[in-house]
């Protein structure tokens, strides 16, 4: 038996009936990692606490059934805090950053009893669409070494790809658990904004990220959206609502769905292969008996340019604390203070990072804040309207992931073509909302990825329509 | 101030307010602890850490709020101040900008026997404290202390309503008495946890417009605000008298040296990117909230005030005097209860008795005389067994021995008064006797000299005898 390929169902019901053990699965994983290194997956790994934990989860006297997530590897994306294990964010800034305590996602996994394998390279503070901005390199995408596997938790993805683990947390500010998906053949969701804690979770923007998951299937994302879901008090942004049971939910018959589409807007960006695809996906709704309804979406197009006015100003903000005072990276030989910070940030930042810090602080400079961000906060509000608009039609939004295939590493040059790599999932980040990104169709051998978008609070009902969607 | 200036004074008064722990984390806020040992991983802004706002730094908010009759925001938001400073954790500061929780409102203050005057408060918003940069503990290193950082403060705003720097301590120890009296915070001056900055220019009399103002900071005791202002009020007239220009700058009062300095101008501004804060929701406060704590809340220093007036019958300048300071206040309150003279009991408390603490730089609630012991004093004075003279001794005494009683001080001291007639008599005998020509001379008419006998008596019974029948007697045996 292949133990890396299996799901990470196949894997609880494994370890259910002793098929194998904990430490049978993490060392296998461990030599499948070890032939693979050319990938750059890991920053840092984690492997000799894993096997221990293994021993003691093998010796637990199988509490499956209580504890279905006990004994099972997995990856966190690099931007988790981890306990006494290094975190980094994919940046030089971080690169001997130990936390001393643990983000509410990795102690949430923790106690279900999951083993965390190690930390997943990642685009620098989580900007990037290519992973190509990490401090550690880019990661290859495991379908195709030349291609990029998405950013910017493109470590997160290709370790699933890659048979590394069968699931992946991720996070996703515009679009960064989804694109990779798309890109590595994945499941990937992002929940409405508030339903995963952010605390320990290395802020990027923080209106819009999000923490979710990535893994080989629908279900399998179900099970683990589950331990990572709910209120937290760290978090004043995370809800106070209970969390449905997403596995049973993503099977139940109880969901009645209409789906929104948007042909025109997808008509209207003049690629072929892209409407190809989109006219594929609605054969298939079809096919499958599935209602659909044809929305407006008229400030969509508007996201980008509010995207990136918005998720700079924050990071500016945000990345403030990286100053080389009391953690992180501290430039040597420094004159006076103002030059430690120069230097500091200076050296501790690649370009992508601190390209967007200043985008974001002359975003916010007096004299530019009504232009750039007060503007960009309005038409926000009226994308999150759009949606609200289309929500009393619908019960979700069929839009692609990406506009194509896994583009070769190093290929696009261009800032502003990089930027439209997020160009259908970041408008369900500026509303908060729930979206899922499942393998759909593919271009010259890569896969492509259909997204839905659901309304707040609905992941049930977003991976009820997808695992339909699948069922063909 | 030459005749023809006047002075236009505006304060931001910060005061930490006294929570138990931080306004976005679960640290203790105590004072005093070792360095860096009350400060979390969110108060030292670590990656991936988010504030959770504590609902007391809202409650004490409202309280203050209410108790000068301001409006309190329906909604309260938070915003980001952004600047680099390193005992500044995150790079910013929470702060509010567009939603303070509470709105205009206005307090009175009075001077001496002047008209009283309304002072305006433009806002009054909630923030986090910075740490503390420490400069003189290793050479040449600066030390970072973040146990203050996160600490919340209410910073109230006032309008520039305030004509002199006597005005601007009346405003100030009147918000202190307010804060105090609300018991939201320590009001502890010289342990920051109130702190001012002054917002000062000068005009001709009779301009309408204002002058360019400098803002003073780092003003952190009542004494400190009167002199900074007037020092600076003094070089701004001084400049324009010269011909020179104000320059619109912040300046750093120097308390060693009692000056200011130019610490950056406008130029130099730090613009602060102010944007919302998208990690705390925005609140909304009810307005039953508003009422709840409108029910309970304490009495005021001004309705104290005027109790002590129309219930006591103290007078307005006593009775404001005694709730500048509600540790004043609240110690002739307790003595009141052993005592009941509240008039004699306010001149003494406001007399000797601030004296001895300001001597030993001591507040009234740690005073070494409590309360009991300070009414049982007094008792002797008003039952007339120890002179005014001798009660002062006393005070002294038994502040410098807190072991001793009022009745063994007095003892130790010799001081219990004479008000045997027939001692007093003696003594009026012996006096009369060795002075036969000022007997003459005042039975001859010269009824200035009945003060001379007076005083010879007091001084042959070294200031026991009891005044009162050392007049009587005198002048029966004078004839």
């Amino acid at each position: 038996m292949d133990l890396e390929t299996l799901t990470l169902q196949e894997q609880i019901s494994g370890l259910r009936d002793k098929k194998f053990s904990s430490v049978e699965l993490v060392e296998n994983y461990i030599s499948v990692i070890g032939n693979n290194e050319d990938l750059n997956v890991f920053v840092s790994n984690d492997f000799e606490r894993a096997i221990a934990k293994a021993k003691k989860s093998d010796s637990s006297n199988n509490i499956q059934q209580d504890m279905p997530l006990n004994g099972i590897p997995m990856v966190h994306k690099d931007i988790f805090c981890t306990e006494g294990v290094k975190t980094s964010c994919g940046s030089k800034m971080l690169d001997n950053f130990y936390p001393p305590y643990s983000a509410t996602v990795v102690e949430r996994l923790e106690q279900a009893g999951s083993i965390c394998l190690g930390k997943a390279n990642m685009d620098e503070f989580a900007m990037g669409s290519s992973n190509e901005t990490s401090f550690y390199g880019a990661v290859k995408n495991p379908l195709n070494k030349q291609k990029s596997p998405g950013g910017s938790s493109g470590g997160s993805a290709a370790a699933v790809a890659a048979n590394f683990s069968s699931f992946s947390t991720g996070t996703d500010t515009g679009g960064s658990i989804r694109q990779p998906a798309s890109f590595c053949g994945l499941v990937g969701i992002k929940p409405t904004y508030g339903r995963v804690s952010r605390y320990g979770m290395i802020a990027f923007a923080s209106s819009l990220d999000q923490g979710g998951i990535l893994a080989k299937n629908i279900k399998d994302t179900a099970i683990a959206l589950q331990y990572i879901s709910g209120y937290d008090p760290k978090d004043a942004t995370s809800i106070k609502t209970k969390v449905p049971n997403f596995s049973e939910d993503c099977e139940s018959d109880k969901f009645e769905h209409v789906v929104g589409l948007a042909t025109n807007l997808i008509n209207s960006f003049g690629d072929e292969n892209l409407s190809k695809n989109y006219s594929k996906a609605i054969k298939r709704l079809a096919k499958l008996k599935i209602k659909t309804k044809e929305i407006e979406l008229p400030n969509l197009e508007l996201s980008l340019p509010v995207y990136y006015v918005i998720a700079p100003a924050e990071c500016s903000a945000n990345l403030s604390r990286y100053d080389g005072i009391r953690f992180g990276y501290r430039a040597e030989n420094v004159d006076n203070l103002e030059d430690l910070y120069f230097k500091s940030r200076g050296e501790g930042f690649g370009n992508e990072t601190k390209k967007r810090i200043l985008i974001g602080t002359y975003c916010l400079s007096s004299g530019f804040y009504d232009a750039y961000y007060k503007k960009a906060q309005k038409i926000r509000n009226l994308i999150s309207s759009d949606f609200v608009n289309a929500f009393k039609d619908v019960t979700s939004i069929m839009l692609p992931t990406t506009s194509g295939e896994a583009f070769d590493l190093g290929s696009i040059t261009d800032p502003i073509e990089m930027y439209k790599q997020d160009i259908f999932t970041i408008p369900a980040n500026l509303g908060g909302l729930p979206a899922i990104s499942i393998p759909f169709g593919e271009k010259d051998n890569m896969p492509l990825g259909i997204q839905f978008i659901g309304n707040i609070l609905e992941e049930s009902s977003l991976l009820n329509i997808s695992n339909k969607f699948q069922l063909d | 101030m030459k005749d023809n200036w006047e002075s236009v004074i505006g304060l931001e008064i910060h005061v930490q307010l006294n929570s138990e722990s931080k306004i976005f984390s679960n640290a203790p806020t105590k004072f005093g602890s070792d360095q860096n040992l009350q400060a979390c991983e969110v108060d030292l802004g670590m990656p991936g850490t988010l504030p959770v706002l504590n609902e007391k730094a809202i409650e004490k908010a409202i309280k203050f709020g209410v108790a000068i009759n301001a409006e309190i925001a329906k909604k309260v938001g938070f915003a980001r101040k952004n600047y680099f400073y390193p005992d500044l954790p995150k790079g910013y500061q929470i702060s509010q900008l567009d939603d303070p929780i509470v709105g205009k409102g206005s307090i009175e203050i009075q001077l001496g026997d002047q008209e009283i005057k309304t002072i305006g408060i433009t806002r009054a918003h909630l923030e986090e404290d910075a740490g503390k940069s420490i400069h003189d503990l290793f050479e040449n290193e600066t030390a970072i202390d973040l146990n203050r950082a996160g600490t919340p403060l209410l910073e109230i705003v006032s309008e520039p309503d305030m004509s002199s720097s006597e005005e601007a301590v009346a405003y100030l120890k009147k918000i202190h008495s307010i804060v105090c009296a609300l018991e939201i915070s320590d009001g502890n001056m010289s342990q920051g946890s109130m702190r001012c900055d002054a917002n000062v220019s000068v005009r001709k009399k009779g301009d309408k417009k204002l002058g360019t103002r400098t803002e003073l900071k780092n003003i952190n005791s009542f004494k400190f605000v009167e002199k900074a202002i007037n020092f600076e009020i003094k070089r701004q007239i001084s400049c324009l008298e010269k011909g020179e220009e104000v320059v619109q700058e912040t300046r750093l009062y120097d308390s060693a040296n009692n000056t200011t300095r130019s610490m950056r101008s406008k130029e130099e501004a730090n613009d602060y990117r102010y944007f919302p804060e998208p990690d705390i929701i925005p609140i909304q406060i009810t307005s039953d909230q508003i009422l709840n704590i409108k029910k309970e809340l304490p009495e005021l220093p001004d309705e104290k005030k005027e109790r002590y007036i129309n219930e006591l019958g103290l007078s307005e300048y006593d009775s404001r005097n005694l709730t500048y300071d509600l540790q004043l206040a609240d110690f002739f309150e307790k003595a009141l209860i052993n005592f009941d003279d509240p008039k004699l009991l306010a001149n003494w408390i406001l007399g000797d008795f601030s004296a001895i603490l300001n001597k030993f730089d001591v507040e009234a609630n740690n005073s070494k005389v409590d309360s009991v012991k300070f009414a049982e004093l007094l008792s002797y004075l008003k039952e007339e067994k120890i002179s005014g003279q001798a009660a002062k001794k006393v005070l002294e005494n038994i502040w410098e021995n807190p072991d001793v009683s009022v009745s063994k001080s007095i003892q130790d001291l010799g001081l219990e008064q004479i008000s045997n007639d027939t001692e007093i008599e003696q003594i009026i005998e012996k006096v009369i006797n060795d002075n036969p020509t000022q007997k003459e001379q005042f039975l001859s008419g010269k009824d200035r000299l009945f003060g001379f006998f007076v005083g010879q008596v007091m001084k042959e019974s070294k200031g026991k005898a009891n005044p009162k029948l050392v007049n009587e007697i005198l002048k029966k045996k004078l004839v």
